[in-house]
């Protein structure tokens, strides 16, 4: 039983390391810069790239290169930074770039509260660049969580080639936790599937300096492997809408499946990404749902409330993006009642409000009645708020 | 792979180039061709970096590995490509509405001396979008946005640059035959290299301007700070310069777990709730990171969280700390069981907590703050009258020592173990040295509250 008092982002950096993370690119922030800090020391010690970039989109700018140049790469910011992330979010997408984002949520809107802490980038993660495709992420409720869903958002960025965000807030990066070393979950992380030297065949498609097609996906949500420079192929990475080779094009099939790989590729394979705890206690028929700093109090609510004799279900959310569905359905049976406790007015209950209608419409059933349990002043929100919302409509 | 064995023709490939008719793009990317053919690079370690804008189109027509990013971004690419892989040879093709949008990056390239090579395919105004004014466009030049002529003045990027670190600086016009000759010197520059190539965009800026190639050519012979190569210099390039200083850290553990095996034992049976005021600037945070280490040297669970504004040597500082017995999941204290207060500046941050501690719980103070009422046991820290020394920095670690060596909470060896394991030595040694004082200080304290 050895443990040891250990911060979240020094889980993180760590989490990145055993992940193989070798490229880090940054600027400082509060209260993301611990993160960038540990990269700085520790990446050349693996041989790796820590740069301190000259501001966040040369940052993420920087990791999306090195991508295509063999890097695995990650970057941390907080909600200014998203900001200025947001079109290389883009590319990102659109270059099927497998990039870890690590968004340390702080106060906002603006620079709103620099060590405050706060949950309002949820929705802003997922649709924080143009055209509306979608992203993973994933919220951590523990430091041992921290490090193992680092590890986790490492391996579903090349299993899917696209940004995947690890969403925290200050309380989780600077907060020292003691952690059971035994604990920690050694999730496995995928190498990168890398696309293997042409063989003798020869696709009547491919161009005379190609040796295979980057950009065609059979069927549409099949991941292609990623062809880096300075492999066996020449490989074509483009902003614009493209071909199955790269080159630009307005076509609108081609367009279209390209657009529709984008989603699909994600949206189809939910299975592979959903992640919560459901502590489903039999007979409750009120839920609690958090994620992030918040299913901490919820978890001491909730054992409180046990110890009291009452019943009572509660869910932490792992994977935000895209939105866990089946998780949620199950979560949501025979549930009368659902609390949502969020550091924000309700960003995310507003998913789980639709997952709760749409679940209603099938099963031609009354859909629970859901409430929220917000803060936003910054202030944490406290066990005793869940049992006093919880108390209060049990009346 | 393999470089071929033979010569590489031609680095295009059948494409033919979209521009309009006499644009200066497709005769700077011959010219970019001719400058490869004498290289003689490996396609697949060569990357054409494109910016956006009509010269962002120009990796298409080449038989190279191409990286086609966001408007302004594209120096941001090519130094993540180089870093990753300092094999490759990087080249920048980018407008002069790239450098305007995205002149940050391309400045901290050259100060970094990232081994790129930077081609300005500088035409003086946008073209893709319409012709608009660009951060190059003359002043008086009549543009889509500039009607009455232009009021700025340009930006003259390439002695920005020579000025700023780069290994290797050239301006001229595409037109000018020795550009492949240049272009392989830029291109075979350990450090960045930029060219600074001012071209006709036949669609916009040669009618609103009556522009021409002669007007083009008598502009370059004035501008002040010359054509021609301005810079060369010989600087560590900043890719070899990050690996070099990798293979030097090579070998060294990567962030070691410090485990913090039980070695005392603690009569905690509940919940503990601890909270330390002080200023900011006064090493509370760090202070009361030692009582959460000796809780867990102690085999407890603890956790720790701070409050603390922006600024980091002004202002409160408040560490909230928990000891248990079993695991903690929630970090946050809703009513302390010990409170230590250090600094006015704190007052704030915990007076709400005074009304709610109740008899059992403690409250340490320094004498300034022994008017403050609550039903909690009330510790007078008073250093004068002890006769010790009570500096700002130390106060907080005096302070948690004070309060552990009078509750008795947790043992002070563990106590003692948590500094020598978590502070560096001679800090350790510094700290360690305060502790005969606080016995003094504690001695002082009536028993009856202990
Ligand atoms: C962020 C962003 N803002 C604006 C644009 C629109 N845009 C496309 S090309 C261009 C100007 C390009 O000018 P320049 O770099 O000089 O290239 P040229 O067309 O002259 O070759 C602009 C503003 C864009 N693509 N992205
Ligand atoms: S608009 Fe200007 S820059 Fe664009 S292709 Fe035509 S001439 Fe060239
Ligand atoms: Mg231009």
């Amino acid at each position: 039983m050895t443990r040891e008092y250990i911060d979240g982002a020094t889980a993180i950096a760590r989490g990145a390391l055993d992940a193989g993370c070798n490229f880090y690119a940054g600027y400082p922030i509060t209260p993301a810069t611990p993160i960038l800090l540990h990269m700085a020391r520790e990446l050349p010690k693996v041989g790796g790239i820590a740069v301190e970039a000259e501001d966040e989109i040369a940052g993420i700018g920087m990791c999306i290169g090195s991508v295509m140049g063999g890097a695995r790469a990650m970057t941390a910011t907080s909600g200014p930074g998203i900001s200025l992330y947001s079109e290389n979010i883009g590319l990102a997408i659109m270059g099927e770039t497998p990039l870890v984002i690590i968004d340390v949520q702080r106060m906002g809107p603006a620079t709103g509260g620099a060590t405050t802490s706060a949950q309002g980038d949820i929705q802003f993660i997922r649709w924080g660049t143009s055209g509306g495709y979608p992203i993973i992420a994933l919220a951590p409720s523990s430091v041992a969580e921290c490090y193992s869903l680092t590890r986790k958002a490492f391996d579903l960025a090349e299993r899917f080639r696209c940004p995947v965000f690890l969403v925290v807030d200050k309380e989780m990066i600077s907060s020292l936790a003691t952690v059971e070393l035994m604990t920690y979950e050694e999730v496995p992380v995928r190498e990168r599937n890398i696309a293997p030297p042409a063989r003798g065949t020869r696709d009547p498609r491919w161009r005379p300096e190609e040796t295979y097609l980057p950009y065609s996906f059979e069927p549409v949500d099949a991941v292609q492997p990623l062809a880096q420079f300075g492999g066996p192929h020449i490989v074509r990475f483009t902003t614009s809408s493209h071909d199955e080779h790269g080159f630009l094009t307005k076509d609108a099939t081609k367009v279209g499946r390209l657009n529709r790989h984008l989603d699909s590729k994600i949206s189809q394979h939910n299975d592979e990404i959903e992640m919560g705890r459901l502590d489903r206690q039999d007979g409750a028929d009120t839920l609690f749902i958090a994620y992030g700093t918040t299913a901490r109090a919820m978890e001491e609510a909730l054992s409180t409330a046990r110890a009291e004799g009452h019943r009572v279900s509660a869910l932490v959310v792992q994977s935000l993006w895209p939105v866990p569905e089946r998780l949620l359905n199950e979560a949501l049976r025979g549930v009368r009642r659902v609390i949502v406790a969020e550091q924000n007015l309700g960003q995310y209950r507003r998913e789980i409000e639709l997952v709760a209608l749409r679940n209603a419409v099938r099963n031609e059933t009354p859909p629970p009645s859901i409430e929220g349990l917000n803060r936003i002043g910054g202030e944490q929100i406290m066990p005793e708020e869940f049992l006093a919302q919880w108390e209060g409509g049990v009346a | 792979m393999t470089t071929p064995l033979k010569p590489i023709e031609s680095y295009r490939n059948e494409r033919k180039y979209p521009f309009c008719p006499g644009c200066g793009h497709g005769i700077i990317l011959d010219k970019l061709n001719e400058a490869l053919k004498r290289l003689q690079f490996d396609p697949h370690k060569t990357v054409i970096v494109s910016d956006i804008g009509c010269v962002g189109l120009s990796d298409q027509y080449f038989a190279t590995n191409a990286f086609h990013g966001l408007h302004g971004r594209s120096v941001t690419y090519a130094t993540g490509i180089k870093l990753a892989n300092p094999e490759l040879n990087v080249i920048v093709l980018m407008g002069d509405g790239g450098v305007g949008i995205g002149g940050h990056h391309v400045l901290n390239a050259a100060r970094r001396n990232i081994g790129i090579t930077v081609l300005v395919f500088n035409n003086m105004n946008f073209g893709m979008t319409g012709g608009e004014h660009s951060v190059t466009t003359p002043n008086g030049a009549h543009t889509a946005t500039t009607p009455q002529g232009n009021p700025e003045q340009p930006l003259d990027i390439a002695a920005t640059v020579t000025n700023n670190g780069a290994s290797y600086v050239w301006r001229g016009s595409a037109f000018d035959k020795t550009l492949p000759d240049h272009l392989v010197e830029a291109i075979q520059t350990d450090g960045f290299a930029l060219l600074d190539i001012w071209e006709l965009c036949t669609a916009y800026f040669v009618p609103n301007n009556d522009f021409n190639k002669r007007l083009l050519e008598g502009m370059l012979s004035q501008v002040k700070s010359g054509s021609g190569v301005l810079h060369r210099a010989e600087r560590p390039e900043y890719a070899q310069a990050l690996y070099q200083f990798a293979a030097k850290q090579a070998g060294k553990p990567v962030l070691p777990h410090k485990p913090l095996p039980q070695k005392f034992a603690a009569a905690v049976d509940r919940k503990m709730h601890v909270v330390v005021a002080g200023a900011a600037g006064g090493k509370v945070r760090s202070a009361a990171r030692l009582i959460g280490v000796a809780g867990v040297l102690s085999g407890l669970w603890a956790t720790q969280r701070d409050d603390y504004p922006t600024t980091v040597k002004s202002g409160h500082s408040v560490s909230e700390v928990i000891l248990s017995p079993g695991e903690i999941r929630f970090t946050g204290i809703e009513r302390p069981d010990v409170l230590i207060l250090l600094a006015p500046e704190a007052v704030r941050k915990v007076a709400h907590y005074l009304p709610q501690m109740t008899a059992d719980a403690w409250f340490f103070v320094t004498p300034e703050f022994a008017h403050l009422e609550t039903s909690a046991k009330k510790v007078i820290l008073d250093a004068k009258a002890a006769g010790v020394r009570w500096p700002k920095l130390s106060a907080g670690f005096m302070a948690i020592a004070a309060m552990l060596l009078h509750t008795g909470l947790l043992p002070m060896e563990a106590f003692v173990e948590a500094v020598k394991t978590t502070q560096r030595p001679a800090i350790a040694e510094k700290n360690l040295a305060t502790l005969t004082d606080v016995e003094k200080l504690v001695a002082l304290l009536p028993k009856d509250n202990a």
